[in-house]
C-alpha cells in the first residue's frame, strides 16, 4: 500500500519524526517500508559510509525556488504557434514564463485573467526531473533563448516533480493555494510503500496506519469528525434492503446524495489518491476511492436513477398485483450456478453459487465485492448516487477474486476482511467527500441492514500470560495502556484484565487463541526491541538420533571420498523425459499412467514426479557435456503411486510409505560417470575414459566404507531383468549383498545413449535401492594384524574365456580357507601363448596362519588349489 | 728413486688436475693408486732396497701415496660437486607451470550449508527430524493454522497432486496432495510422535527440520519452484518470546559471525504468534546500503515465532499449560546472499562451473 505522510498527518501529529523515523517504526511493527519515495519534502542525505534504512527515491523541492505561483495571462509566443507567454507572480515578481502546456493553451489571448491560476513555479537553478526524457533524469534549470524568447524558469508538470509520470500539461493547483509559498511546504510529501500482511489488512488504511503510529509514539490518534447536513426525503423512505444469507453478507449499507456535479475532484485530492496508486476519475469515484484509502471501507457508488426507472419499471408491471410506490430493492444472494454477470471492464464472467451478487429489480448490479456491473455505475450524466458500503464473507471474497482473476482495491480488502463496523462509517464518509466536491445534498439517514453484527472479542489477560508467553515483566496498568493506545478496551477485574477488541478488527479470537492474539498485540505494542534476550531454562528433551538421516550423510561423505561430485535435482519432469531411458527396448505399455502426476504443472516438461534418479543425474550430465571428466551422484526420493496393492510384496516399515492415501518416497542413490579418468594436464595428454570397472571399483570401496560384506556381483541380463533395459547387455551387473539385490550398475545401453547429447565416451552408471541398503547389518569389529610373516605368492592359471573370474577367486578362497587371506586378480591374458579361447589370471596369493608357514607348506596348499581348479574349471597351472 | 717418486706425485698432480668427471677420476685412481700404479710399484719393490734406503723411501713413497690420495680425496668431492651442481642445473623445473589435479568429490553447495545450519542447531540441542515431501493439505495448511481459503495461503502457492489419474482432478484447498510448501507439516508429525508416547505430560522437544520445499512459482533468476529450508521448533513448559531472542541472536552470531547486527521484526506467520522476520545488518556493505540489501542495510534471513496454540493443540501438546518457539531459514537463500549469487536457478542447474566453486 502506498501512503503519503501528508495523508497521515490528517489524523496525527508527526512533529518531531523524521520520515525515516516513522518508516523505522512501522517496519518493526509489521508495517514493512520497501521503499520511501519522496515528492517534495526534504530527502535524507547519508554520508560516506553512514548506514541507509531504506531504499529511497524521488526528488526533494528547493524551499526558495520552487513555490507556489499565479498566472495572471496568457500571451501569444512571437515566433511559435504552440507556445505561450505566461504572466507570472512568484509572490515576489513578475515572471515571463514560456510554456507549452496545452492545458492552458485555450486561455492565450484572452487578456487578463478574472480569476488568476495556481501553478507550480521553479525559478532559475531549480533541480527537477526532466520532463522531456524517458524515464527520471534530474536536471537543473538554466537560462536558455527559445525561439528568441528568453526562458529561466518554468510552470511544472507532475512529472518534473516527481509525483507522477505524467508530462501533458502542467499543475493546476487549488485555488486556494497561497502564492510565494514554498511548493514544498504547501504539498510536498513523502509516499511510504508498505507491505501489508494478511492479519493485518485493517491497516491498509490511512487511519489504521496513523493507530498504529499513534501506539508507537504515544502521540494521539485524531479520528475524523464526519458531520454533514442534509435535507429532503430520507433514503430509508425510498431504497429497501434484503440480504438472504447474512452469513455471506453480514451488513449493507446504502446512503443517497441528490444534484451532484460530476466534474474532477480538487487537486489536492487528485494529487494525494495518485500518490496513493490511484487513478482520479471524477468527484464521485474519487470520492468512494478516497473514503476507501481513508478509512479501509470499500465504497461502491450506482447511479440512482438507473436503479429507479428500473424500479418503476417493475412496479408498473406488477401494478396488477397490488403494488403501489417504486421503492428500490436491493437484495444479495449467491449466485445461481451459471448465471451470468458482465462487469466493470466489459467481461461477461459466468458465476457459480460460490460468487455472491447485488441484485436489483431487473438484474444484477455488481458481484458483490470485487466489481461492479457495467450497467449501474456512476457516468458524465449522472446526478443522483446511492452509495453502499458492506461486509462480505472474506472467504469468498477471495475464492471470487481469484477464480476470475479480478485483484482490485476492494477485493485486496474484502478478501482479508473488513469488519462490518466499517460499513456506515464509509458510506457517510463516503457521502461527506461527495458533498464537498460534487456539491449536491445527502438525503437524510441510511438504510442499514445488518442482520449478523458480530461480537466483539473479549479475553481476559494476566501478568502472568504475558510473563509465560513473552518472558517480560509487566503489571495489569502497564499491559492496560499498551493494549489502550491500539483501542482495545480494557478494564481491570479480579481475574485479571478484561480486554475488549475495538470493532475494527477481525483477528482477534477468544479463549486461549484470543489470549495469544492479544499477547502478539502487547509484544508489538511494547516493541520487540524491548524484549530481553535470554536462554531457555526448560529441560532438554531426551536425546534421540536420526539414524536415516546420519547414515545418508556418512554414504555422501563416502561418495565424495571417492571423487564424485554431488549434484541436487528438480523432482518435477515429464514422461517423455524419463522415456528416454527406456529407448530401444520395446514400448513399454501405458508407462506413463504410473506416474504420479502435478495437477497444476508450471510447464509440461514438469508434469510429473519423477520415477528415476538415475535420469535426474543423467540429465546433468548431460548438461556438463563439454567437461572432459565428470562423475556425479544424486541422493533423493523417486515418488511412487501408492496403490495399497499388498501382493506386491513391496510393503517396507522403512521406506516412506503412502499413509493416509500419500505415495512412497524411496531413497536412491545414482551415479554416472563419464570422460577421461583423470582429467588431462600440460603432460599428460590422453587418459584412457571410464569404463565398467571404474565404477565396479567405487562401488566395491563404498560398500567396504558402508562395511557390508557377502557382496557378490553377478551379470545383470535385461531379459531377465526389467530394471536392467537401459544398461549394455554385456556390461551390466547386479550387486548382491546377502544375497539380496542392492543395486545395479553397467555401461549405458547405445541406443540409449543416442537419445541424450552425450560426448564419445561411454557412459557408466549405477542406482542403488537405498531403503534397502540402509537396513542391511554392516560388520562389526576389526581383523587383528597376524603377528606371523606372510609368504607371496603368484600364480597363474589358463581358463576358457567362458569361465567368471569370479569363480575362480572363489574356488582359490574356498579351497585355501584358512590360510590364504588375500586373493588379488593382478593380469588377464588373451593371446598366442595361451591359445584361442582361453585366457590366463594371474593371481597374487597371500598365506599366513596363526603359525609361521614354511615354502612347502604354502606349496602343498597351492597344488590343492590348482588341483581343484583343474577339476572344477578345467584350469591348467601356466608355467 | 727419491727423484722417481717425486717424478710420480708431479705426473700425478698433473693428470688429475684436468680431471673433471667420475669416470676419469676412476681410471686417475687405478692408474696412480691402483695396485699396478707406479706408485705401487715402488712399495713392491721395496724388498730389493738396501736397509739404509728403506726406511727414507718408504717415508717418501707414504708421504706421496698420502698426498695423492688426499689430492684425489679433494678432487673426487669437487667433482661429485659439479656433477650435482649440473644435474640440479638440468633438473630445474618451470615451477610456474600448472599442477597436476586429481579428481576429487563434492557435496553440492546446498549440503554444504544445509550442514552448517545443522551443525550450529545440533550443538545448541536441536536434532534433526526429517519427513516427506508430498504431503497432504490437512498437515500442511490446515494443521498449521492455515484454514482453507485463508488469505494466508496466499504466501505459498502450492503445486497439487492429481487424486486420481482416471478424473484428472485433485486440486482443491480442502483435501488434497501437495508437495510441501515448507518443512513445518514435520512439526505436527514430530509433536504428535512425541505427544503419543506420553499423552499426558508429552515430553519436550528441541528438533530442526531440513529439507526440499516446492512453491507454485515461475523459474527464473529470482524465484524457484523447489528450495531447501531448515526450521527449528522447541516445545516446552517456560519458552518464553525473549528466550526465541536469545536463541536466534546466539544462532545468528554463530552463523554470521559475533559481531553479527540483528533486528526482530513483527511479521505474521498463521502458524506462530507473535511471529517476526529477522534481520542481520547486511555483511555485503556492512549496512551502509548496496545492491544485496536493495539500500536497506538489512538482510531478511529468518522467520520465526512462538507456535501458534492452535498447532501446539494439533500436536497434542496443551497450549495452556507449553509454549514453544518456531524459526525457518533457506540455506540457498544464505549462499546467495554470502555468495552474491544473482541468480538462484544455479543450484539445480548443477553447472560444473558452479559447483566446483564450493
Ligand atoms: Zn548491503
Amino acid at each position: 500500500m502506498k501512503l503519503p505522510i501528508s495523508w497521515l498527518k490528517d489524523f496525527i501529529d508527526l512533529d518531531g519524526l523524521t520520515v525515516e523515523d516513522i518508516a523505522r517504526k512501522l517496519t518493526l511493527a509489521g508495517l514493512e517500508v520497501d521503499e520511501i519515495l519522496y515528492a517534495g519534502l526534504e530527502m535524507p542525505t547519508y554520508k560516506d559510509g553512514e548506514k541507509h534504512e531504506f531504499k529511497t527515491n524521488g526528488i526533494a523541492w528547493d524551499k526558495e525556488k520552487i513555490v507556489v505561483a499565479e498566472i495572471r495571462e496568457v500571451k501569444a509566443h512571437p515566433n511559435a504557434d504552440k507556445l505561450t507567454l505566461l504572466d507570472l507572480f512568484d509572490g515576489q515578481q513578475e515572471q515571463v514564463v514560456l510554456t507549452g502546456a496545452p492545458n492552458i493553451f485555450h486561455l492565450k489571448g484572452a487578456g487578463k485573467l478574472a480569476k488568476p491560476i495556481k501553478v507550480a513555479y521553479a525559478k532559475e537553478g531549480s533541480t527537477l526531473y526532466d520532463g522531456h526524457a524517458e524515464g527520471l533524469q534530474l536536471m537543473t534549470l538554466k537560462r536558455a533563448k527559445i525561439r528568441g524568447v528568453d526562458s529561466y524558469s518554468m510552470a511544472c508538470s507532475e512529472k518534473e516533480l516527481g509525483i507522477t509520470e505524467e508530462h501533458e500539461g502542467i499543475i493546476i493547483l487549488d485555488d486556494d493555494a497561497p502564492v510565494g509559498m514554498p511548493l514544498a511546504d504547501y504539498m510536498g510529501d513523502a509516499v511510504l510503500d508498505i507491505s501489508i500482511l494478511p492479519n493485518m489488512a485493517r491497516n491498509a488504511n490511512v487511519i489504521g496506519v496513523a493507530r498504529e503510529l499513534a501506539a508507537l509514539t504515544g502521540h494521539e490518534l485524531k479520528k475524523p469528525t464526519i458531520k454533514f447536513k442534509t435535507s429532503g426525503e430520507s433514503v430509508e423512505d425510498l431504497v429497501e434492503i434484503e440480504i438472504e444469507n447474512s452469513e455471506l453478507n453480514p451488513r449493507f449499507v446504502v446512503g443517497l446524495i441528490r444534484d451532484v456535479e460530476i466534474k474532477p475532484s480538487p487537486y489536492t485530492i487528485q494529487r494525494r489518491l495518485k500518490l496513493a496508486g490511484q487513478r482520479p476519475i471524477n468527484s464521485i469515484v474519487d470520492a468512494t476511492n478516497y473514503a476507501m484509502i481513508e478509512l479501509g471501507e470499500p465504497l461502491h457508488a450506482f447511479d440512482y436513477d438507473v436503479l429507479k426507472e428500473r424500479a418503476q419499471k417493475a412496479c408498473a408491471e406488477s401494478k396488477s398485483k397490488g403494488a403501489v410506490e417504486a421503492k428500490i430493492k436491493i437484495s444479495t444472494r449467491a449466485a445461481k450456478d451459471g448465471e451470468k454477470l458482465t462487469t466493470l471492464d466489459g467481461i461477461e464472467r459466468t458465476l457459480t453459487s460460490m460468487h455472491v451478487l447485488v441484485w436489483g429489480e431487473k438484474g444484477s448490479l455488481s458481484l458483490a465485492g470485487v466489481m461492479g456491473g457495467s450497467e449501474s455505475e456512476v457516468t458524465d450524466r449522472t446526478k443522483n448516487v446511492l452509495l453502499e458500503g458492506a461486509a462480505w464473507n472474506f472467504i469468498n471474497i477471495r475464492r471470487t477474486a481469484k477464480q476470475h482473476n479480478l485483484p482490485s482495491e476492494a477485493s485486496f480488502r474484502f478478501s482479508r476482511g473488513v469488519h462490518p463496523a466499517m460499513a456506515d462509517q464509509g458510506v457517510k464518509r463516503g457521502l461527506q467527500y461527495m458533498a464537498e466536491w460534487a456539491g449536491g445534498v445527502i438525503a437524510p439517514g441510511l438504510v442499514d441492514e445488518y442482520p449478523l453484527k458480530p461480537k466483539d472479542p473479549t479475553v481476559i489477560v494476566t501478568p502472568q500470560d504475558v510473563k509465560r508467553l513473552l518472558g517480560i515483566e509487566l503489571n495489569v496498568e502497564e499491559i492496560s495502556a499498551l493494549l489502550t493506545r491500539l483501542e482495545f478496551k480494557c478494564r481491570i477485574t479480579k481475574h485479571g484484565l478484561r480486554v475488549t477488541a475495538p470493532p475494527h478488527r477481525m483477528d482477534i479470537a477468544e479463549g486461549v487463541i484470543g489470549l495469544a492474539d492479544v499477547l502478539e498485540e502487547v509484544a508489538r505494542s511494547y516493541g520487540y526491541d524491548n524484549i530481553p534476550t535470554t536462554t531457555m531454562s526448560d529441560a532438554l528433551p531426551p536425546q534421540a538420533g536420526n539414524p536415516v538421516h546420519e547414515w545418508e550423510e556418512h554414504l555422501r561423505d563416502l561418495l565424495v571420498a571417492l571423487g564424485l561430485q554431488e549434484v541436487v535435482t528438480y523432482r518435477m519432469t515429464s514422461p517423455e523425459r524419463e522415456g528416454r531411458l527406456a529407448a530401444g527396448q520395446r514400448p513399454e505399455t501405458n508407462e506413463s499412467q504410473h506416474y504420479v502426476r502435478v495437477a497444476n504443472p508450471i510447464a509440461p516438461e514438469r508434469s510429473v514426479l519423477r520415477k528415476s534418479l538415475l535420469t535426474s543425474v543423467l540429465e546433468i550430465v548431460e548438461k556438463n557435456a563439454r567437461v572432459e571428466s565428470i562423475a556425479m551422484f544424486e541422493i533423493g526420493s523417486i515418488f511412487e503411486p501408492n496403490n495399497n496393492d499388498s501382493s506386491t510384496g513391496s510393503h517396507r516399515p522403512d521406506v516412506l510409505s503412502g499413509e493416509r492415501g500419500l505415495l512412497n518416497e524411496p531413497r536412491k542413490l545414482a551415479i554416472v560417470m563419464t570422460g577421461a579418468r583423470i582429467a588431462s594436464a600440460w603432460d599428460v595428454k590422453d587418459s584412457p575414459a571410464f569404463d565398467f570397472f571404474d565404477m565396479k571399483g567405487r562401488i566395491e570401496l563404498l560398500l567396504s566404507g558402508l562395511r557390508l560384506a557377502d557382496i557378490s556381483y553377478t551379470e545383470a541380463d535385461p531379459s531377465t531383468n526389467p530394471k536392467a533395459t537401459h544398461l549394455h547387455p554385456g556390461k551390466a551387473a547386479e550387486v548382491k549383498v546377502n544375497g539380496q539385490i542392492v543395486g545395479l550398475f553397467g555401461e549405458l545401453y547405445p541406443l540409449v545413449k543416442e537419445k541424450f547429447e552425450f560426448g564419445e565416451s561411454a557412459i557408466i552408471v549405477a542406482e542403488f535401492d537405498l531403503d534397502l541398503l540402509r537396513t542391511l547389518p554392516p560388520t562389526h569389529g576389526i581383523k587383528s594384524m597376524p603377528e606371523t610373516p606372510p609368504i607371496y605368492e603368484d600364480i597363474a592359471v589358463i581358463v576358457d574365456d567362458s569361465v567368471q573370474a569370479s569363480a575362480v577367486e572363489s574356488l582359490i578362497r574356498q579351497t585355501g580357507a584358512g590360510t590364504v587371506t588375500d586373493v588379488r586378480l593382478f593380469d588377464v591374458y588373451r593371446g598366442d601363448q595361451v591359445g584361442a579361447g582361453k585366457k590366463s589370471l594371474a593371481y597374487s596369493l597371500t598365506y599366513q596362519s596363526d603359525k609361521t608357514m614354511t615354502d612347502a607348506d604354502a606349496a602343498a596348499i597351492r597344488n590343492r588349489i590348482v588341483k581343484r581348479l583343474e577339476q572344477a574349471v578345467g584350469a591348467k597351472l601356466r608355467s | 728413486m727419491l727423484d722417481k717418486l717425486n717424478e710420480i706425485k708431479k705426473a700425478a698432480l698433473e693428470s688429475l688436475s684436468f680431471i673433471n668427471d667420475q669416470a676419469a677420476l676412476e681410471v686417475w685412481r687405478v692408474a696412480n693408486v691402483g695396485r699396478s700404479s707406479p706408485l705401487m710399484q715402488v712399495f713392491a719393490e721395496f724388498g730389493k732396497l738396501s736397509k739404509e734406503q728403506r726406511p727414507v723411501i718408504g717415508a717418501a713413497a707414504n708421504r706421496v701415496k698420502v698426498a695423492l690420495e688426499s689430492a684425489l680425496e679433494v678432487k673426487a668431492q669437487a667433482v661429485k660437486n659439479a656433477a650435482l651442481a649440473k644435474s640440479l642445473e638440468e633438473e630445474k623445473l618451470d615451477v610456474t607451470l600448472p599442477g597436476r589435479i586429481v579428481n576429487i568429490g563434492r557435496l553440492h553447495p546446498s549440503t554444504q550449508q544445509l550442514r552448517h545450519v545443522l551443525f550450529i542447531l545440533a550443538e545448541m540441542g536441536f536434532q534433526v527430524y526429517t519427513s516427506r515431501e508430498v504431503e497432504t493439505d490437512e498437515y500442511n495448511f490446515q494443521l498449521l493454522n492455515f484454514p482453507p481459503h485463508h488469505p494466508a495461503r496466499d504466501m505459498q502457492d502450492s503445486f497439487y497432486i492429481e487424486a486420481d489419474p482416471s478424473t484428472g482432478s485433485g486440486r482443491s484447498e480442502d483435501n488434497s496432495i501437495l508437495m510441501r510448501t515448507h518443512t513445518s507439516p514435520g512439526q505436527i508429525h514430530a509433536m504428535r510422535e512425541a505427544s503419543a508416547t506420553n499423552p499426558q505430560n508429552p515430553p519436550p522437544i528441541r528438533i530442526a527440520l531440513p529439507g526440499m520445499c516446492f512453491r507454485y512459482e515461475q523459474i527464473t533468476a529470482r524465484s524457484e519452484i523447489q528450495f531447501n529450508q531448515v526450521e527449528g521448533l522447541a516445545v516446552g513448559e517456560g519458552i518464553t518470546f525473549a528466550d526465541l531472542k536469545g536463541t536466534l541472536t546466539d544462532f545468528v552470531r554463530r552463523m554470521f559471525g559475533a559481531g553479527a547486527r540483528l533486528r526482530f521484526r513483527a511479521s505474521y506467520f498463521p502458524f506462530t504468534e507473535p511471529s517476526a522476520e529477522v534481520d542481520v545488518e547486511c555483511f555485503v556493505c556492512g549496512g551502509v546500503g548496496c545492491q544485496v540489501c536493495k539500500n536497506s542495510g538489512w538482510l531478511e534471513i529468518l522467520g520465526c515465532g512462538m507456535v501458534h496454540p492452535t498447532v501446539l493443540q494439533n500436536g497434542g501438546y496443551d497450549p495452556r499449560r507449553y509454549t514453544g518457539f518456531a524459526f525457518g531459514m533457506g540455506p540457498e537463500r544464505q549462499l546467495m546472499l554470502k555468495n552474491k549469487i544473482n541468480d538462484i536457478r544455479y543450484f539445480w542447474g548443477n553447472d560444473v562451473r558452479f559447483l566446483e566453486q564450493f
